[in-house]
């Protein structure tokens, strides 16, 4: 999957525990949870998404790592990329 | 014959409005059975029939605001009557005298005359967008759930939320003018559709602005009540949680994404085994008196997009596994975020648990719901100093704190019981 493609795996995921958020209004430099108001139960929802439709296996370390729109993204490519060398 | 009753689902309704029935008269339903939707101040909830029988008459149209208590359908049960005689649907409506035949189709008893006719829906609007093929079609899960139960076509549907996104109330709204459109057909053809196929226009979902607006009034009504009534008194205790976070963190490294627990699986079990040890927390005060409840029925409080919150059931935890908890609460806070909960969750939580979250802070001193008597909470885990063994280090430490109604109980109990929560969670593996 390319950026874009990503970038919209994920905005699907958020907006699926959160139908109310509008997509155009996020800030792709800010904290999710704290902008969003996304709780713990959200986030695990939304990385069993990302993973459900990219195959991505994200640890449970690695979550800080997703704090942000932009932040996710770069990180799911990374995996990606990963996944495809090793 | 047996009456279905609107249901009090929590100490602060005290009306209903049947939203939908998932039933028609001569269907035979069984215990548990999830008959009709009901909208409380609070939300939308199934309602479940606790008898085996046959539904003989609705007596409630959808749409109708009634208090608790009233009779929505009578059932036959098989002690009294015979099995449904095979043209019951449609015998019911031909030999009512008033019957207002060929208005609506689907519903089986006539409407009171002096319910107001529906309001007609807006006309749908087309928004541009939605003209591009390219546009992604941007759904909530609840409408594309309506969608799929209604049998509507998305592509169809004009989106009036946040960025043309569609809404359930679009959904509805697609669904009753197709409704409008075919039910007239149905209604000569004989019997009424099924309600799946044809939906009602009414009633109208409430603008999430009401809705947020009756759940303060209803959140209100229940706190006042609660601090009005109930002597609570407070403790609280600061909680080691370095075994338990190891512990989980270990046990998530197994796992895969979609089996992870949260630590809040763990505090709702600690909290569960301690209930059942401990059954002066778990019950009700009522009439003066102290009902120990029979199981142990934790209430988790979930907060609401949008404001307002919610504290369903999650049934007999005591006796569930960490991977039931955590199936069972995350399943409770997406249908109480997105979807529907069931009526039994709403009605019968025996003690009641709020979690802050790891993003909250220090420590919450909770107001007991009514007519329970106990309220755990936990503030958020955070590092803090830790003194053990002559050192000071730092910790994981979370603070548990309980109200606790000192008519049903007395500090010396509620401190054993959150003592007994301490060295659960000190022994995770024994969770």
């Amino acid at each position: 999957m390319n950026e874009q493609e990503l970038h919209d795996v994920v905005i699907e995921a958020l907006t699926d525990v959160a139908p109310d958020i509008d997509p155009a209004r996020i800030d792709p430099g800010a904290d999710l949870g704290e902008q969003l108001a996304i709780d713990s139960m959200d986030f695990l929802n939304i990385v069993v998404a990302v993973h459900e439709r990219t195959g991505i296996e994200i640890p449970e370390r690695d979550y800080p790592k997703l704090s942000t729109l932009d932040d996710a993204v770069a990180y799911l490519l990374a995996a990606q990329q990963r996944g495809a060398d090793a | 014959m047996a009456d279905f009753l609107m249901p009090s689902l929590g100490a602060d309704m005290e009306f209903g409005t049947l939203l939908e029935w998932r039933v028609e008269p001569g269907d035979a339903v069984n215990r548990g059975d999830i008959v009709a939707v009901v909208d409380t101040s609070k939300a939308e909830i199934e309602v479940e029939i606790f008898e085996n029988g046959v539904i003989d008459e609705l007596r409630v149209p959808e749409g109708t605001r009634v208090p608790v208590g009233t009779v929505l359908a009578t059932l036959r049960t098989g002690a009294d009557d015979g099995p449904a005689p095979p043209g019951a649907p449609a015998m019911t409506v031909a030999t009512t005298p008033d019957a207002p035949t060929g208005t609506v189709a689907t519903a089986p008893s006539p409407k009171p005359a002096a319910m107001p006719p529906p309001p007609p829906p807006p006309p749908p609007v087309t928004l541009p967008q939605f003209a591009s093929e390219e546009h992604r079609l941007r759904v909530s899960p609840v409408a594309r759930r309506a969608a799929e139960q209604l049998g509507v076509d998305l592509t169809a549907v004009a989106g009036s939320g946040p960025d043309g996104a569609i809404t359930k109330g679009d959904v509805e709204r697609a669904a009753a003018a197709i409704a409008r459109t075919i039910a007239p057909a149905a209604a000569a053809a004989g019997p009424a559709p099924t309600a799946a196929q044809a939906p009602p226009p009414t009633p109208p979902p409430a603008a999430p602005e009401e809705r947020a607006g009756a759940m303060r009034l209803a959140i209100g009504a229940l706190m006042a009540r609660s601090k009005r009534e109930i002597p609570h008194y407070y403790l609280q205790t600061q909680i080691d949680m370095s075994s338990a976070l190891a512990w989980l963190e270990e046990e998530n490294l197994r796992r895969s994404v979609s089996d992870r627990l949260l630590p809040a699986a763990l505090l709702l079990s600690a909290v569960a085994g301690a209930v059942a040890a401990t059954p002066a927390m778990n019950g009700f005060w009522v009439d003066g008196a102290f009902h120990p409840a029979d199981g142990v029925h934790l209430g988790v409080a979930i907060s609401l997009r949008g404001g307002g919150l919610i504290a369903p059931a999650l049934h007999d935890a005591d006796h569930k596994s960490l991977d039931e908890l955590m199936a069972g609460l995350r399943d409770l806070v997406m249908r109480a975020r997105t979807g529907r909960l069931r009526g039994s969750e709403m009605s019968d939580p025996t003690i009641t648990v709020t979690n802050l979250g790891e993003r909250g802070v220090d420590l919450v001193h909770g107001v007991i719901y009514p007519p329970q008597v106990a309220l755990v909470g936990f503030g958020g885990i955070g590092e803090r100093p830790w003194a053990a063994d002559g050192m000071i280090g730092a910790r994981p430490v979370v603070i548990a704190t309980l109200a606790a109604d000192h008519r049903a109980s007395d500090g010396l109990a509620g401190s054993r019981f959150l003592t007994l929560i301490d060295h659960r969670l000190r022994k995770p593996e024994e969770l």
